[in-house]
């Protein structure tokens, strides 16, 4: 498999009973054990392997346990956690039961973003048949196993993505990130251990489980294996959802989209990098380009400085407002930005934006401040020449 | 506010709780449904479901003033929430957006008089490959067109409860 496909190729093919059987088949250590085989990473950005985690929290002793999807998928130009759900959701249920097996839980809540309230019915009926089926409930497959999943719904926040403002926001509080330590898999959702994983990460889980490692970690590269869901949107022929195997350049997802005429590339949407032309050659993966699957195509008559600016006023309305330098840091950049805009920055401040992004990567609380200059920073790196001694405003 | 509305929020609110259990976690689903139903968090709904929770009325209030689908103020029995982020910006979004305000008669965040309307301003809500999309309250409409505007204000205005006819063109589907 080395050309990728539109849509979800690989999970229309997997048996989601299949996995879930053969996971309750064998020992919760021999399920963390097949995952770290697999070398599966998560699938919602950070990339954190999914069997450390996992086995972090089977080994934290507490009674109750929780497993958390986290489908809050609030990064800009992503959407394949949306198609998941839509179209092999039973993928998804199958991957957190086995997570409950696996960690010793029997309660799953699924956040769903309240962006796509319009699932959730289809969501209920999904999990009200596994239920019929025995694939939820007090004896899972009739094994003395017992686990249920809740939907719980978002409230348009992009920050409860983060796993500990997701956390707090389903303990009822505004949703903003915690300190870590503790993390979530020693104190998480009401202080229990817990497991949060992307859509994706747990349909993953369910696939491994039904084909094995050996044929998960033949798929992509050394260090990134799987196939792995893009959600490519912006200017090129063939928008929507594809899947590719982790490693492919960028030229060449470029031609399967249609998008080659393309002078730059936003990958990891709002809080990835922006991509030039020059380095459509570097490949796509954890060791490469790394990202939760958002690509978004920028064609030769796209100012980028606009690019820019949508990007900062999402960070600055999204920010929770809570540490400082993001708080604060976002709302700098964005005036930067109408600056140059209005062709009045000068180099020396515009060094300086560069001086105040950076440290907004080092001292904000969580991932939104800690990314949310990364697209500003690389649109200044490669594009000065663009951005730079403008004499007109631009279209605002 | 009339005594007799009161009272009905303050039995909704009772049958709420009830459902979702008197915890601090039940705290915004219960405000999801007083949002959903009378379009608004009152002074009052927050009050009486800070008594219900037994926690302070700003806790509540500092919840509401968090999530944007939250509101303090009257909110129309429609939302329109155009997503302004980059793939639908560069779809087109401006066009939509001031079609919705020549339409509507109002700007971004505001409600049309009669109470209808709201207009509001989205984050990505996860259509990008289909833009400009909004949403109508739970519904998407991807592709929209300003010339689309017209025939998704009229299917609000002819509905009575919830928007029945949708055809979203989910073009993942197509292979
Ligand atoms: C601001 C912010 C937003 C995030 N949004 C999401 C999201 O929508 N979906 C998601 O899966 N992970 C999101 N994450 C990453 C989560 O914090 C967490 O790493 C992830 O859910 C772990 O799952 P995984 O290991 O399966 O990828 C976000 C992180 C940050 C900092
Ligand atoms: S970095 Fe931004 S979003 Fe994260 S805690 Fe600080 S203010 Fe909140
Ligand atoms: S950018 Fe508009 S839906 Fe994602």
């Amino acid at each position: 498999m080395s050309l990728g496909h539109q849509g979800l190729v690989t999970f229309r093919m997997i048996d989601p009973d299949a996995g879930l059987a053969a996971a309750l088949a064998r020992r919760p250590a021999e399920i963390v054990a097949e995952l770290t085989a697999a070398r599966l990473k998560g699938r919602g950005g950070a990339g954190f392997p999914t069997g450390v985690k996992w086995s972090l929290a089977a080994q934290a002793a507490s009674d109750v346990k929780y497993v958390l999807c986290n489908a809050d998928e609030g990064e800009p130009g992503t959407f394949k956690d949306r198609v998941i759900l839509a179209e092999v959701p039973d993928l998804v249920f199958a991957g957190m039961t086995i997570g409950g097996a696996a960690i010793g839980a029997s309660k799953g809540i699924v956040y769903l973003r309240g962006e796509y309230a319009y699932q959730r019915q289809p969501l209920e009926e999904a999990l009200a048949r596994r239920r019929a089926a025995g694939q939820l409930g007090e004896r899972v497959l009739g094994t003395p196993f017992a686990f249920d999943i809740e939907i719980r719904m978002g409230s348009g926040a992009y920050v409860c993505g983060e796993e500990t403002a997701l956390i707090e926001s389903l303990e009822g509080h505004r949703g903003e990130p915690r300190n870590r330590p503790p993390f979530p898999v020693d104190a998480g959702y009401l202080g229990r251990p817990t497991i949060v994983n992307n859509v994706e990460t747990f349909a993953c889980v369910t696939a491994i489980m039904a084909k094995g490692a050996p044929w998960f970690a033949a798929i992509g590269t050394e260090k990134s294996t799987g196939p792995k869901l893009f959600s490519v949107s912006g200017d090129c022929a063939r928008p929507g959802v594809y899947e590719f195997p982790m490693g492919l350049p960028v030229s060449e997802l470029l031609r399967e989209v249609g998008g080659e005429d393309a002078k730059a590339v936003q990958i990891g949407g709002a809080s990835g990098r922006c991509v030039p032309a020059s380095a459509f050659a570097s490949t796509i993966c954890y060791e490469g380009i790394s990202t939760g699957g958002s690509v978004i195509v920028f064609g030769p008559d796209r100012d980028m400085l606009r690019v820019a600016k949508n990007f900062m006023e999402f960070f600055v309305e999204e920010s929770c407002g809570q540490c400082t330098p993001c708080r604060e840091g976002n709302a700098r950049l964005l005036q930067g930005i109408a600056m140059l805009e209005d062709g009045r920055c000068s180099a020396a401040y515009l060094a300086e934006l560069t001086k105040l992004g950076e440290v907004m990567q080092l001292a904000s609380k969580c991932g939104l401040g800690q990314s949310s200059p990364n697209a500003f920073l690389s649109i200044v790196e490669h594009f000065r020449d663009e951005i730079m001694g403008r004499t007109y405003a631009a279209a605002r | 506010m009339l005594v007799t509305d009161r009272q009905r929020l303050r039995e909704d609110i009772a049958v709420w709780v009830a459902r979702f259990g008197a915890r601090r976690s039940s705290l915004i689903p219960v405000l999801q449904e007083i949002q959903a139903k009378y379009h608004q968090i009152s002074d009052h709904a927050m009050q009486v479901v800070a008594d219900h929770l037994d926690i302070h009325p700003v806790e509540v209030y500092s919840v509401v003033t968090f999530y944007a689908f939250l509101n303090e103020g009257y909110h129309g029995k429609f939302v329109i929430r155009l997503c302004r982020t980059v793939s639908c910006d560069m779809a087109g979004k401006s066009r939509v957006a001031r079609q919705l305000e020549n339409d509507l008669g109002i700007a971004f965040g505001q409600s049309t008089k009669d109470g209808k309307f709201s207009l509001e301003w989205a984050s990505c809500i996860g259509m990008c490959d289909q833009g400009p999309a909004l949403l109508v309250n739970d519904q998407v409409f991807p592709a929209v067109t300003p010339e689309k505007v017209h025939d998704i204000l009229q299917l609000c205005r002819k509905s009575f409860g919830p928007l029945a006819v949708h055809q979203a063109n989910h073009r993942e589907a197509r292979q």
